[in-house]
């Protein structure tokens, strides 16, 4: 171990000292001051992503003995995550303070998921990716609780915390297995294990292989791993989906790529067959479910599962284009949920949960702009051109069409066009009804101002893609 | 140097327009300076936008075969996608009709639109520039992005602006366009993967087997057959027609129709010959329904839009049949005329349905119906309109001396080249659409006055008359005088006519 280890962990290593700062700092901060507490949050964010920056790998760097590694991957979805935590604390902050949730536990928590995910993020062994999901995960449970006199809340973090803790024994399991059959915790040492002696390709391997995928399929909320997912994002306050539903996702897609494709790449044949059923799985329940749904919190909750069934077919094709798609429909996926679920908690307010599908309605009237908004980001997750959700589907169909894929690229085109009509329901509620209510809108200008450049984005990442295309193509290469 | 970003200009000039009315807005109140502001504004943005394209008319060569006012930049690197546009003889008579209808629809909406009016016209710009766009681009994607976008202009203005039974429409409307649309997204991205990139030059340029030219033909097919649209997929057209505003149902009728039939010769035939040959019968025997059975529908109804709306599928069905003549005529005896025939009827239903749709509005802003039978005798009220109803009626019927005949007579001619019986069949819509129209005609304008509303009816104002006014001109125009605008398509055609011929399996 020497002094360059230290420096490819350094983005974590300042994070977790920042946390302490905060923590301790909590303490002491009066409760109507509670204020001080969101802004030295932000700032230790935005020191962890200027030590993001300083400190970004030329190539592939694996330190700490192998257990950790810090490349142009882990640096892009770490950027993400900081920048996504960041725009969480932002909306979530005018909504805590108007419903007396205003506490340090939110920040801290938020942190401490954070310090999961760039974990997992740079996890180039099984051993570290399992203790940064599962400090992420902690601190997932204890978010949805925050609230903890609110019964749904409660009951929705103990649904979220039984089912994960299953979940995460299932990984646990299918971990023991593959360090068995290849002796290695290490993706790389896994790898070549792999290539070295083909007959390990075999039974007992796959078996843990499938442990694997229940534990990935559960972190991502993939059919039949879901049933958590909707009934989270509706029981947890507004802010706290807007976390699990953003940033979580980036480090899903590390665990998925850093097991699957770095460890075992090998087994593609094997893993691809079950990852494509969940994911088509996935597609076809998330969007025929969210038909049905009235509260948009499980709406957006069941399309995050349909977004996820496309971003796990992308996986599929085993091609270097379709991991970049499934980073490029990550990426812009999580910009247009932070949006969505950035308006719900902008039309909430003190004691107002503005939560169901109906709350939306005359959102034209009471205010054009966000209406506007809301319209650009329903049409990007619809995937309907110019919005950046139209390229990203298209990059995935793309991939798909590549290794032969017709039917599943028709069944893919065809969910969307069922997927299209729940969130055009959501426009004809803000456009074609009458509003019931008539209260101006209360957000702080910053609040606006980010809400607004967050939607604006996606239409603007539609119209010039090619930076963040080459940029996803250049990572994964 | 202007003449190079000519269509730039054409397509973003309406676009930047319609965003900057969406971002100042009219202040809530209608009678505002504010709002009546938004309202010369739109005016005055499609105004030099018909400008502009006067300027691309004059500019035009009609010796010219290849495609004029060609821009070309890289648009999106990693899938080789490229900003690239350019006009041929088949895309600039879709264009200036476009950049013709939406000023008048600005004028038509002026005071007819209560609520919302900076949203109404920042809508109808928008939509402009994105059907330009269509009309325009010659890559693939760039051709899907403008085809898709311009479904949520149109989405919202039946939507917001709309009847009674709106949001039904309006989604019906939505998700039956994005259902045929995707699989043309399907057939693209299988195109790309076989030439590297989205040019559609290059679509047509590679060779593709038998079995693949079936599958995007069709692909293509479920695409234009829902815009243009064809029976069986016409479904969604009446009741987008009949709950739309006065402008969407113009917009809807005179352009948004014509995108199918410009799909079919801008990418089905000359993408996929062996495929269009192979499923020409069927394309043909469609027309030929939708001519026949939909003329039968229209002679029903009893709202007016609605029989405008399925007059307006047969009137394409002569578009479809007209194009996919050619193999069942012998190349010598001018196969291209079909295709002519297609052509000018697209431009002339443009013209013809368009203005059918403001006459109904006129009717609509007076007395909030349109049915049939709450009217009659408007004659006695209002003479100088139904001078003009009667007219665009006549056109609408194919009365020879208005555009609506020059179409239609070429096809059919065309059609009795290939089989008597297909001339046989499309030409009973002169007797059909005779009848329709005119049994409309009666019932609405002659006879007696009908009630006390009918009574009350004041005639056209100076605005009204100004746009029926130009309407009529321009059918008649066309109808006297269509040289300019065949002249303008020959060339183009002859070259496409030679292509659709060589087989490319």
């Amino acid at each position: 171990m020497n002094f360059m280890d230290y420096i490819a962990a350094a983005p974590e290593m300042t994070l977790l000292g920042l946390i302490c700062v905060v923590m301790i700092a909590d303490l002491f901060i009066e409760n109507e001051n509670r204020i001080v507490t969101f802004w030295l949050s932000m700032a230790s964010l935005l020191v962890t992503g200027v030590v993001l920056f300083a400190t970004a790998p030329e190539a592939r760097t694996v330190v700490f003995y192998g257990a950790y590694v810090s490349d142009p991957l882990s640096q892009v979805l770490k950027l993400g995550a900081v920048a996504l935590v960041g725009v969480s604390f932002l909306y979530a902050r005018d909504y805590l303070r108007a419903n007396d949730l205003h506490k340090g536990e939110y920040y801290l928590l938020g942190l401490f998921g954070l310090l999961g995910m760039m974990i997992m993020m740079s996890a180039n062994s099984l051993l570290p990716m399992y203790l940064g999901l599962e400090t992420l995960a902690l601190s997932m449970y204890a978010l949805v609780a925050i609230d903890r006199h609110n019964v749904t809340s409660a009951e929705s973090a103990m649904k979220y915390f039984l089912l994960g803790a299953i979940a995460s024994g299932a990984l646990l399991y299918g971990i023991s297995w593959v360090y068995g059959v290849t002796g290695s915790l290490q993706f790389h040492e896994i790898a070549a294990a792999l290539s070295a002696d083909p007959g390990l390709n075999n039974l007992p391997l796959w078996f843990g292989l499938a442990f694997l995928i229940v534990g990935i399929a559960f972190k991502f909320g993939a059919v039949p791993f879901h049933m958590w997912l909707p009934d989270v994002y509706e029981g947890a306050r507004t802010p706290v989906t807007l976390y699990l539903a953003t940033a979580p996702k980036l480090a899903a897609l590390a665990l998925l790529y850093r097991v699957l494709v770095d460890g075992l790449g090998g087994l593609h044949d094997t893993w691809s067959t079950m990852i494509m059923f969940i994911a088509v799985l996935s597609i076809l329940a998330g969007n025929f479910i969210a038909i049905a749904q009235t509260n948009i919190k499980r709406m957006l909750g069941y399309s995050t599962i349909s977004h996820v069934g496309f971003i796990l077919l992308a996986v599929y094709t085993g091609t270097q284009e379709g991991y970049a798609a499934a980073l490029f429909y990550t990426l812009t996926y999580v910009v247009a949920a932070a949006g969505a679920f950035g308006i719900v908690i902008l039309l909430s307010r003190r004691g107002y949960e503005a939560e169901l599908l109906s709350d939306f309605k005359g959102l034209n009237a009471r205010s054009p702009w966000f209406a506007l908004m809301m319209l650009f980001l329903m049409f990007s997750m619809a995937g309907v051109p110019p919005f950046v959700g139209f390229l990203s589907k298209l990059y995935v169909i793309s991939a798909v069409l590549e290794i032969g894929g017709i039917g599943l690229a028709v069944m893919m085109v065809l969910a969307s066009v069922v997927g299209a009509f729940y969130y055009l329901r959501v426009i004809w509620y803000m456009y074609f009804e009458q509003n019931e209510d008539q209260a101006v809108l209360q957000a702080s200008t910053e609040t606006r101002l980010v809400l607004s450049l967050n939607s604006i984005a996606v239409l603007a990442l539609g119209i010039v893609p090619g930076w963040l295309l080459a940029l996803c193509i250049q990572v994964i290469a | 140097m202007l003449a190079n970003y000519l269509l730039s200009f054409l397509i973003w000039f309406p676009i930047v327009g319609g965003l900057g009315l969406l971002v100042i807005g009219d202040g809530g109140d209608t009678h505002s300076s504010q709002a009546k502001l938004m309202r010369v504004a739109a005016l005055a943005f499609t105004t030099i936008t018909f400008l502009a394209s006067v300027a691309l008319y004059l500019a035009f060569n009609n010796a010219e075969p290849g495609m004029q006012f060609v821009e070309r930049a890289p648009w999106v690197e990693a899938f080789n996608v490229w900003y690239y546009v350019g006009v041929d003889g088949i895309s600039a008579p879709l264009i200036l009709l476009t950049t013709f209808i939406t000023p008048l629809v600005v004028i038509a909406g002026w005071d007819s639109i209560k609520s919302r009016p900076a949203q109404y016209f920042a809508a109808f710009l928008i939509l402009e520039g994105l059907m330009i766009g269509v009309f325009s681009a010659l890559d693939g994607l760039l051709f899907y992005v403008f085809w898709e976008a311009m479904l949520i202009p149109m989405f919202l203005i039946i939507g917001v602006w709309g009847g009674e039974r709106r949001v039904y429409a309006t989604l019906k409307f939505f998700l039956y366009t994005f259902l045929g649309s995707v699989l043309m997204l399907v057939a693209f991205i299988y195109l790309y993967l076989q030439t590297g990139g989205f040019d559609l030059f290059g679509f047509m340029n590679v060779s593709i087997g038998m079995t693949a030219q079936k599958l995007i033909f069709l692909a293509f097919l479920i695409a234009f057959a829902v815009k243009v649209p064809m029976w069986p997929v016409h479904t969604w057209l009446p009741d987008a027609h009949v709950e739309a505003p006065t402008g969407g149902s113009v917009i809807l009728a005179a352009i948004m129709l014509k995108m199918g039939g410009y799909g079919f010769v801008r990418l089905s035939l000359p993408i996929v010959p062996d495929g269009s040959a192979y499923f020409s019968g069927l394309m043909i025997a469609l027309s030929l329904i939708a001519i026949v059975y939909i003329g039968f529908v229209a002679l029903m109804q009893k709202d007016m839009k609605k029989l405008i709306a399925y007059s307006s599928i047969a009137h394409m069905g002569f578009v479809t049949l007209g194009m996919f003549l050619l193999w069942s005529i012998a190349a010598d005896t001018g196969a291209g005329l079909g295709m002519t025939g297609a052509m000018v009827q697209m431009i002339s239903h443009g013209l013809i349905s368009g203005a059918m749709f403001l006459c109904v509005g006129v009717m609509y802003d007076r007395m909030h119906s349109r049915q049939i039978a709450d009217y009659g005798g408007v004659a006695n009220t209002m003479p100088v309109f139904a001078a003009f109803m009667v007219l665009f009626s006549m056109a609408n019927a194919g009365l020879p001396g208005t555009s609506g005949f020059v179409g239609e007579f070429m096809v059919i001619v065309a059609s009795f080249k290939a089989n008597f019986w297909y001339a046989f069949l499309a030409a009973t819509t002169l007797i059909l659409g005779a009848a329709y129209t005119l049994w409309m005609v009666k019932r609405v304008l002659y006879g007696d006055v009908a009630n006390d509303n009918v009574a009350e009816l004041t005639d056209l104002n100076s605005r009204e008359f100004i746009v029926l006014a130009i309407l009529a001109a321009s059918v008649l125009l066309v109808g006297l005088w269509p040289a300019p605008l065949v002249d303008m398509m020959n060339t183009t055609i002859e070259q496409l006519m030679q292509q659709i011929a060589q087989s490319k399996l």
